[in-house]
C-alpha cells in the first residue's frame, strides 16, 4: 500500500504542478500572456487573390511526403468541383469557393503558435517546433483522436482503416525541408507566388504592406495575425473570409487559454477536498459522539426517572398494602369481637368490656 | 421470481441466457473485425466525427453513471449517514465494473489500445485535460478495486487481509471523491478546448462545473434504479437488512437528488444568462435544449421530491430512471448530438449498428458480471462473518 499511496501523491503532484510549468516548446498549460510565437520561425502566407487553382501544390506535396498516388491525376482539375478537405493522404487541398470570379483557397494544417492538437495530446504526440512546424511524432501516439477534436480548422485526419497502427496525418510544413534550410513543398512548386514563406514577422509585415498599397484589391484583415491566438500559416484575401469559408467567429484565444480555468482548478481540489473531507468527516463523527453520549444521557435519566417511579410507585402500594392490612385486622378484630359479643349472652359484662 | 433463479442456475435455455449468448456472440465478431480491420470497419466515424458512440455512450455515461461509487460511499462513511450501509456494496461494485468496462470500451475506440499506459508511464501531456482524465481514471480504478476487494476477501474467508482493506476505508473514500471531483468534471471541460464546434448552448466556462454536479445526481439515480432491478432480479440475494434499508436508501437520495437537481437548474440558467443566450432558445436547437432540461431534469426533479414527500416509491424508482436517461441524453448531446452542429447534414456523424452493437456488447458484459458476483459474493447481504457491527465495521 505504502508505494501505491507514494505514488498516488507523486502522480497528483505531476497533475498539479504540470500545467504550472509551461515548459515552451510542448503547448503551454495555463498560459496568462500571448505567445506571439518563436522569435525566427517560418511561416507561409497564402495570397488567395494570387491563386489559380492548378494544384501544382498539392502534387508538390505528394512528392515530397511520399503519399499515394492520388485517384485522379493532379492535372485534373475537375476536383476542384467538389469540396474536399485534408485526408489521411491528402495533407493539403485547394478548394474553388463557388462565386461570381472563381476564387482558390489553400487548405491544409495552419501550424498555430499555440496548437489546440498539441494542447490536446495527452501523450505530447504533436509539438510546436521553434522553426515554426507542428510536428507529429507517430512513436507516441495513442489514437485517441483528441487532437481532431480539438483543432478548430479541422485539419488532423486518421488513418481508420489501419487495424495495427493507425496514424494521425497532417501537413508537417515540410518540416525536414525546414531544418535543411529550404523551402516547403508546396510553396516552392506555386508559380504564381500565391505562396510565399519566411519568418513570421517579415511576412505579417509584407501582407500589412500590400494591404495598404492595394487596399481596393484586400480586405483590412491577416487571417492568422490573432486567430485562436496566431498561426504560422496567414492568408490575404480579396472576399471577407467567411465568404471564402473560414471561419471568422474563433476568436483569439488560444487553446491553452481555453482550458487554463479547468486545469487550475486541479490543485485546488487536490489541495482542499481532503482538508474539507475530513472536516465534514470529523464533524460527522463528533456529531454521531454528541448523539450516543445524549442518548446514553437520556437513557440514563429514563432508567433514573423510571427507578423513582418505581419506588413511589411501591412506596403508595406498600401504604396501600398496610392500610389495607390494617383495615383488614381491624376487620377480623371488629368482627371478632362480635363473634365474641354475640357468643356471650349477658349484657353486664359486655358492657363492663367495652 | 424468487425460486426461478435457482432453476436459472441449473437451467441453460433460459430466455436470458439465449439474448445474453447472442449478445456476446455477435459481440465477439465485431471485435475480430475491430481488431483486424480497423475502426473504419466497424464505425462511421471519420475526420470531421473523430469522437462518437463509444466515446459519448460507454465513456462519458458510463463515468457519470457509475457515480454512484463515490457518492455512496462519501455519503455512508464521510457523511456518517450509516443508515446507507446496506447500499455501499452494491454502488462500490456497480463502479468498479462501469470503470472498468469504461477502459475496455477505450480499448476499441483508441487506435493503439496497447499504449493506453503512455500518458502516465512513458510521456505526459501535462496540458492536456485528457490526461487528467486518463490518470484519475486509472487512480480511481484501482481505488475502486480496492474498496471492491474485501467482498471478495469474505468470500474466500481471508480474514486478515480483509481486516487491513477494511481500515483503509476512509483514506480510499476521500481519494475516491478527490479523484471523481477531478475527473467528472474534466470529462465536461475536455470540450472546452472546441468553442467552435460545440452548439453555444451546450458550450459553457461551467461545463466542468455542470459535468461535476450532474455526476452527484446521476450517481444517486443510478443507485436507486440498480436496486429496483437488483430487487426484482436477485431478491433471494439480499438479506433482511438490505431489504430493510433499501426503501430509506431510495428516499434519502431521492430527496438528495430533488435538491441537487435543483441547484443543477439553477447554474444551468446562471450559465444561459453570463453568456447572454436567450435568444437561442428560440431556435430549433433551443428546443432540444430545453427537451433536455425541462424534460429530463426539472421533471424528473419534480417527481423525486413528489415521491418523497408522499413517500412514494414507486415515483422515486420512475424518477431514477428518468433521470438516468436524462443524463445519457445530456452527454450525448455534448459529445455528439450538438457537436459538429454546425457542419451540413451529409457530413454529421450517425453511428453505425456494429457501433451500437458494441455498446450493447460491452453493458450485456457488465450485467452478465455484475450477476456472477453478486449471486456469489457478499454484496446485496453480509457476510455471517462479518455483521456491520463487528468492530471492523463500527471503525469506520
Ligand atoms: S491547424 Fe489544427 S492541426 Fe494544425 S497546428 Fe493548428 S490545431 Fe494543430
Ligand atoms: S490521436 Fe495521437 S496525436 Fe492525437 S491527441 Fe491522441 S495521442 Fe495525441
Amino acid at each position: 500500500m505504502g508505494i501505491s499511496r507514494r505514488k498516488f501523491i507523486g502522480c497528483l503532484g505531476a497533475l498539479a504542478l504540470g500545467p504550472a510549468m509551461g515548459i515552451p516548446g510542448t503547448a503551454r498549460g495555463a498560459a496568462n500572456k500571448e505567445f506571439a510565437g518563436w522569435p525566427g520561425s517560418q511561416s507561409v502566407l497564402h495570397d488567395i487573390t494570387k491563386c489559380i487553382g492548378c494544384r501544382k501544390c498539392e502534387s508538390a506535396c505528394h512528392r515530397v511526403n511520399q503519399l499515394p498516388d492520388p485517384e485522379t491525376s493532379f492535372e485534373d482539375l475537375k476536383v476542384l468541383d467538389q469540396k474536399r478537405r485534408t485526408d489521411a493522404d491528402v495533407f493539403t487541398v485547394v478548394n474553388r469557393v463557388d462565386n461570381t470570379s472563381p476564387v482558390f483557397v489553400k487548405t491544409q494544417c495552419n501550424h498555430c503558435l499555440e496548437p489546440a492538437c498539441a494542447s490536446a495530446c495527452f501523450v505530447k504526440a504533436l509539438k510546436k517546433t521553434p522553426e515554426g512546424a507542428v510536428v507529429y511524432h507517430e512513436k507516441l501516439c495513442v489514437g485517441c483522436r483528441y487532437c481532431m477534436v480539438a483543432c478548430p480548422f479541422n485539419i488532423p485526419a486518421y488513418e481508420y482503416h489501419k487495424a495495427l497502427a493507425p496514424r494521425v496525418t497532417k501537413c508537417t510544413m515540410c518540416h525536414p525541408r525546414i531544418l535543411e534550410g529550404k523551402r516547403p513543398g508546396c510553396v516552392a512548386d506555386c508559380p504564381t507566388g500565391a505562396l510565399i514563406s519566411g519568418t513570421r514577422d517579415e511576412l505579417l509585415a509584407h501582407a500589412w504592406d500590400r494591404i495598404r498599397t492595394y487596399p481596393e484589391r484586400y480586405v483590412s484583415h491577416v487571417y492568422g495575425e490573432h486567430e485562436m491566438g496566431g498561426t504560422s500559416w496567414l492568408y490575404l484575401s480579396g472576399l471577407p473570409f467567411g465568404q471564402v469559408g473560414m471561419r471568422e467567429d474563433l476568436g483569439t484565444k488560444s487553446a491553452p487559454e481555453l482550458t487554463a480555468g479547468p486545469l487550475s482548478a486541479v490543485p485546488i481540489v487536490v489541495g482542499l477536498w481532503p482538508v474539507l473531507l475530513t472536516g465534514v468527516y470529523a464533524i460527522s463523527k463528533r456529531k454521531e459522539k454528541i448523539a450516543e453520549q445524549e442518548k446514553q444521557a437520556a437513557v440514563a435519566e429514563a432508567v433514573d426517572q423510571s427507578k423513582k417511579e418505581a419506588q413511589a410507585r411501591m412506596e403508595t402500594l406498600r401504604k396501600k398494602w398496610d392500610q389495607e392490612k390494617q383495615s383488614a385486622i381491624n376487620f377480623e378484630v371488629k368482627k371478632a369481637l362480635e363473634e365474641a359479643a354475640a357468643k356471650d349472652p349477658e349484657p353486664g359484662q359486655s358492657k363492663e368490656d367495652e | 421470481m424468487t425460486d426461478n433463479g435457482t432453476h436459472a442456475d441449473r437451467k441453460w435455455w433460459t430466455p436470458f441466457n439465449v439474448i445474453v449468448g447472442i449478445i456476446l456472440a455477435t459481440g465477439a465478431v465485431l471485435t475480430v473485425m475491430r481488431f483486424t480491420q480497423g475502426i473504419g470497419a466497424v464505425t462511421n466515424l471519420d475526420n470531421n466525427n473523430a469522437w462518437g458512440l463509444w466515446i459519448g455512450f460507454d465513456l462519458l455515461c458510463g463515468v457519470a453513471l457509475a457515480a454512484g461509487g463515490y457518492v455512496t460511499s462519501a455519503a455512508c462513511y464521510i457523511f456518517g449517514l450509516k443508515r446507507y450501509h446496506s447500499a455501499v456494496r452494491p454502488a462500490i461494485l456497480t463502479a468498479f465494473l462501469g470503470y472498468a468496462l469504461v477502459v475496455l470500451a477505450l480499448h476499441y475506440d483508441v487506435g493503439r489500445p496497447w499504449r493506453l499506459p503512455y500518458p502516465i508511464f512513458v510521456s505526459q501531456g501535462t496540458s492536456s485535460l485528457l490526461f487528467e482524465v486518463g490518470l484519475c481514471v486509472f487512480l480511481y480504478l484501482t481505488v475502486l478495486f480496492i474498496e471492491f476487494t474485501p467482498a471478495a476477501f469474505e468470500w474466500l474467508g481471508l480474514k486478515k487481509i480483509r481486516a487491513l482493506v477494511v481500515k483503509l476505508t476512509l483514506i480510499l473514500t476521500i481519494f475516491g471523491v478527490v479523484l471523481s471531483t477531478l475527473h467528472q468534471s474534466s470529462l465536461g471541460a475536455l470540450f472546452m478546448i472546441a468553442p467552435s464546434k460545440l452548439h453555444p448552448l451546450w458550450y459553457s466556462g461551467y461545463l466542468p462545473v455542470y459535468f461535476f454536479i450532474s455526476s452527484m445526481f446521476a450517481g444517486m439515480s443510478m443507485v436507486i434504479f440498480e436496486s429496483t432491478l437488483a430487487h426484482r432480479y436477485l431478491s433471494r440475494h439480499m438479506d433482511d437488512t438490505h431489504h430493510r434499508e433499501a426503501p430509506g436508501v431510495a428516499l434519502g437520495f431521492a430527496k438528495a437528488a430533488a435538491f441537487v437537481m435543483a441547484g443543477y437548474l439553477g447554474i444551468k440558467l446562471i450559465g444561459i444568462a453570463i453568456d447572454d443566450h436567450w435568444r437561442l432558445l428560440a431556435t430549433g436547437w433551443g428546443m432540444w435544449y430545453l427537451v433536455e432540461v425541462i424534460g429530463f431534469v426539472a421533471f424528473p426533479a419534480l417527481l423525486f421530491a413528489m415521491g418523497v414527500r408522499e413517500k412514494n416509491l414507486k415515483f422515486v424508482r420512475w424518477a431514477a430512471a428518468w433521470t438516468v436517461l436524462g443524463i445519457v441524453l445530456n452527454r450525448l448531446n455534448i459529445s455528439v448530438i450538438a457537436f459538429n452542429y454546425h457542419l451540413p447534414s451529409h457530413e454529421r456523424y450517425v453511428p453505425s449498428l456494429m457501433e451500437i452493437g458494441t455498446s450493447v456488447f460491452i453493458v450485456t458484459l457488465g450485467i452478465v458480471i455484475y450477476r456472477f458476483i453478486t449471486t456469489r459474493m457478499p454484496i446485496l447481504h453480509e457476510h455471517p462473518d462479518y455483521s456491520a457491527h463487528s468492530p471492523e465495521q463500527k471503525r469506520i
